[in-house]
């Protein structure tokens, strides 16, 4: 693991997204209405949609696009539809949000 | 084990089954190459009849898109023929060059029938296979054009009760007695054809196809009876028969089809195929149902599992909506045949049941086709029937004696029953997944997809919930809100008020939501409520907005966004047009464009310019045009009187002040309105949520109009002698519209719930209310009515619109 500080806790809205940009892409990190964040890739398997602009509800974000609504502790999509975001781990110290680098990293080889 | 190469030839239905099994069970055993000769992937084709009728698009058929075959590491060789298959070097030849396989899939699917008749060769000529076909009758499809479908069968028909349902003169002509002549007797083709005469379609049976005539195009088909029907598009679906081209230059097995053994393998131990292209034990199969099954087979040999194809009888249903026929099984004559048979001419029903040694062997139904799913089963499991024989006919909830009660029939189907033909959902599965806590149609389709894709079988899954669950399943009659809750719109609005309910999780709390955060569909419907009722206590819940709203710009499938300045009354000077201009070259606009509502649409903006965009805009005098808010779009108006040497009224400036009092209001749903300065109605106002006519007299205001997916003349509210009358009423008009309707109808739809005289009497004549509507109105304008832009192109907000953290820059170093 490799945490990496990447900005304020309350530079995320409540029941809403920011996102981190890196050479593969987006990703995107949630904050629920109590406080945990969640980083999952901004990129919905159906369609590309950008989730971060999704509406956050519980720990479950839908795409802005065709609604299709994913788990935000797994990235895995709900109800019907059948597809999977890739999900890092992420954490909250002091009010700081810290990301994996490391995971971020691998994600860029793959 | 090495991963193998796996090279599939043709992405449709049975060969993307075949890959979803694969990939689910194993996806590192195989690195597949997939093959296309459609330029595109797999896609729903038996709900290719629905995109034609425009019940459905295109989009919404699709079972895999680029990003599926992405995530699962597919190749795509789509829009590429393939020309050989080389089985001594174990390679298959691309147009674009080789690829060799260690197993090779053939999916070739058929190819349909043209039958050798002069002009067959014409341009307009069509078969009816795929999206392009699909897409050509579309396109065809012009109110009073003329098409000839040539074949009565399944495809034929739904291909003319589609082109008949676009507008068009559609005439079918079947070579033999009666349509469907290989699924219905003649007795249940008759009754078909004459629903298909009464909604305007012409049958002409025993008609031999001489010729199609025409210069340069198809124009019309000759039979061989003299009879010549005029046509601008020819469809043939007359049969379809296996593509086995590729697989016999190969020198592989070929019958009527490539021959498959049990395994789905071909004479060539390392070859498989699938689909319709195969002939198993002497028998094609063209219906989905056992294609299905044979991808399930070719999935477990290819990760060396033991299994065997065993097909099992299927049922045919027709997809022409209000068409309402069914058959299963045998119903030829014979010898030792016998059939029960019952009409009700009246009613438009038809059945007939084919017996032998006290089998069931066929059943055909045509107007009531409840009980076809329970013949089925007695057809599939060779019941001995002779015991029930006499009551048979009657269906299933005849046996036993219960008679009344309507839910015996479905609670009568054996496990097996098939109860959703499009996902092979069986009766069994759906009382399971019940059983475990699916208590709702949703909650059903979501976790057994019954019901999920043509939705024919609705009703039957909402009996099987009724039986299964008793009198703690209510079917439903108002639609709840959505899945968060038991609670319609109008309980939730009138609770929101009763209770004094001010806040979202207050909402939830005292109506009892059923999850934590509400979801997509409740979210921004309860944030209109609140914000409507309670325009000064409320605070506006961003992050409860859709996308559009809580970035006040249009997002654009590719995540990129529209900016749309307001322009008042759709004039615009110079120095706006500058603006505008200097802007779309500053942030690399890829598209102007001049919208329907008298302005201009730059589209393509990343966000993280937006916030600047809009302060350049800002600079110029210019606001928001909420092009994206449930709310005040547009105000169109002609030049009025002006210029117009026809214009009564100053229908400009009219439009003017109608869009400076209205703007920045949020509505349930969008408001587009319109003034044209005299009947000539240039502005096109009797088609919009709220429309002004001038005459010289005054000003006819009309409500309800609608031009999207419905279109519709608006209805006269009032006539009223002055501008400021007229502006009084839109305030207290619109208003009432916020107060009262559900979020997502449009004025139209509410006028329809609420009746126009109850507009008239409560809004027009009552002038006490009218004024404390108009009132109320303002109250809310006062909070409302600020331009967005102004508010996040702010420098302290704008960081908020780029990316929190970017390590690309980190990466470059």
């Amino acid at each position: 693991m490799s945490w990496t500080d990447i900005g304020a806790l309350n530079d995320i809205p409540r029941q809403g997204a920011r996102v981190i940009k890196t050479h593969a892409g987006c990703v995107a990190l949630f904050r629920t209405a109590d406080d945990r964040v969640f980083a999952l890739n901004d990129q919905c398997p159906h369609k590309g949609g950008p989730l971060s602009e999704g509406i956050v509800h519980g720990t479950s974000v839908t795409c802005p696009l065709h609604n299709w609504v994913f788990d935000l502790n797994t990235g895995a999509a709900q109800g019907a539809d059948v597809g999977q975001v890739a999900s890092y781990d992420v954490r909250i110290d002091g009010g700081r949000v810290l990301i994996d680098a490391a995971q971020l990293v691998a994600r860029k080889a793959a | 084990m090495m991963t193998q190469k796996l090279v599939v030839i043709g992405a449709g239905m049975a060969s993307g089954r075949v890959l979803e099994h694969l990939l689910e069970t194993d996806p590192d055993a195989y690195d597949v190459t997939l093959f296309n000769a459609e330029a595109r992937g797999n896609y729903n084709r038996i709900m290719l009849s629905p995109v034609l009728s425009g019940e459905k698009t295109y989009d919404e058929i699709v079972t895999h898109d680029d990003a599926w075959y992405e995530t699962h590491r597919v190749t795509c060789r789509f829009g590429e023929h393939v020309t050989k298959i080389d089985r001594d070097r174990k390679v298959v030849i691309g147009q674009h060059g080789e690829v060799a396989y260690d197993k090779l899939l053939i999916a070739t699917g058929s190819a349909p029938f043209i039958i050798p008749v002069p002009g067959k060769d014409l341009p307009g000529v069509i078969t009816y296979r795929d999206l392009d076909d699909t897409n050509a009758m579309i396109a065809a499809a012009r109110p009073g054009a003329k098409a000839v479908v040539i074949g009565g069968g399944l495809l034929g028909l739904e291909a003319a009760a589609g082109m008949r349902k676009r507008g068009m003169e559609v005439t079918v002509i079947h070579l033999m007695g009666h349509l469907l002549d290989r699924q219905l007797d003649p007795a249940a083709g008759y009754l078909l054809k004459r629903e298909l005469e009464g909604r305007g379609i012409t049958v002409h049976c025993k008609g031999a196809t001489k010729a199609i005539l025409g210069e340069g195009k198809a124009e019309a088909v000759l039979l061989e009876d003299g009879t010549v029907y005029g046509a601008d598009l020819v469809v043939m679906a007359v049969g379809i028969r296996p593509e086995t081209r590729l697989a016999t230059d190969a020198h592989l097995e070929i019958g009527r089809g490539i021959v498959v053994s049990d395994q789905m393998v071909t004479s060539d131990p390392d070859i498989l195929a699938v689909g319709e292209c195969v002939e198993h034990n002497k028998q094609l199969f063209g219906l989905v149902a056992p294609l299905y099954d044979q991808a399930k087979i070719v999935a477990k040999t290819l990760l060396g599992e033991d299994a065997a194809f065993k097909p099992v009888q299927t049922a045919t249903k027709l997809k022409v909506t209000g068409c309402d026929l069914y058959s299963a099984g045998d119903f030829a004559d014979g010898e030792a045949r016998e059939d029960i048979v019952f009409r009700d001419p009246g009613r438009g029903i038809y059945k007939r049941l084919v017996i032998e040694n006290d089998r069931l062997v066929g059943a055909v139904m045509y107007g009531d086709t409840g009980d076809g799913p329970w013949f089925f089963g007695l057809i599939k499991d060779a019941t001995d029937i002779s015991d029930m024989r006499d009551t048979l006919i009657f269906g299933s909830n005849f046996q036993g004696g219960a008679a009344s009660d309507p839910l015996a029939a479905v609670a009568a189907l054996p496990p097996e029953a098939e109860i959703c033909g499009c996902n092979g959902v069986s009766k069994g599965k759906i009382v399971t997944a019940i059983a475990g806590g699916a208590t709702s149609l949703d909650l059903v389709r979501a976790q057994t997809k019954a019901s999920s894709s043509c939705g024919t079988c609705t009703g039957l899954v909402e009996q099987l919930l009724a039986a299964t669950l008793g009198d703690s399943f209510v079917l439903p009659t108002a639609q709840p809100m959505c899945k968060c809750t038991d609670h319609t719109h109008e309980d939730v609005r009138r609770l929101i008020k009763a209770k004094g309910l001010k806040s979202i999780p207050a909402v939830m709390q005292e109506l009892g939501w059923k999850t934590a955060g509400g979801c997509a569909s409740c979210r921004p419907a309860l944030n209109y409520y609140l914000l409507a009722d309670w325009p000064l206590e409320y605070q506006d819940d961003r992050q409860s907005r859709f996308v559009n709203e809580r970035n006040h710009a249009n997002i654009q499938k590719d995540g990129t966004y529209s900016v749309v300045p307001r322009m008042w009354g759709g004039v615009t000077t110079p120095a706006e047009l500058r603006a505008i201009a200097d802007a779309a070259d500053k942030y690399n606009v890829p598209m102007v464009k001049v919208t329907g509502g008298q302005r201009i649409d730059l589209l393509g903006v990343k966000k993280a310019d937006l916030p600047a965009m809009w302060a350049d805009l800002n600079d110029a005098g210019m606001v928001s045009g909420h092009a994206y808010s449930k709310g005040l779009r547009t105000v169109k108006t002609c030049v009025g009187t002006e210029f117009c040497r026809f214009g009564t009224q100053d229908s400009t400036g009219l439009g003017i002040k109608l869009e400076k009092l209205l703007w920045g209001s949020w509505t349930p749903h969008k408001v587009k309105l319109a003034v044209s300065g005299c009947p000539r109605n240039c502005a096109e106002a009797t088609c919009k949520d709220i429309g002004v006519i001038c005459v010289d007299s005054g000003y006819e205001i009309s409500v309800a109009g609608a031009a999207g997916m419905e279109v519709k003349e608006t209805e006269l509210l009032c006539k009223v002698a002055t501008e400021d009358e007229a502006l009084e009423i839109f305030a207290a008009f619109t208003q009432a519209y916020r107060e009262n309707a559900r979020y997502l109808h449009r004025i139209y739809k509410w006028v329809a719930k609420v009746g126009l005289d109850w507009c008239k009497a409560t809004i027009v004549d009552d002038l006490e209310n009218r004024r404390a509507l108009y009132d109320r109105f303002m109250l809310s304008q006062s909070v409302y009515q600020k331009d967005p832009w102004a508010e996040h192109a702010r420098p302290a907000e704008r960081p908020q619109w780029g990316p929190m953290a970017d390590f690309t820059l980190e990466a470059a170093e």
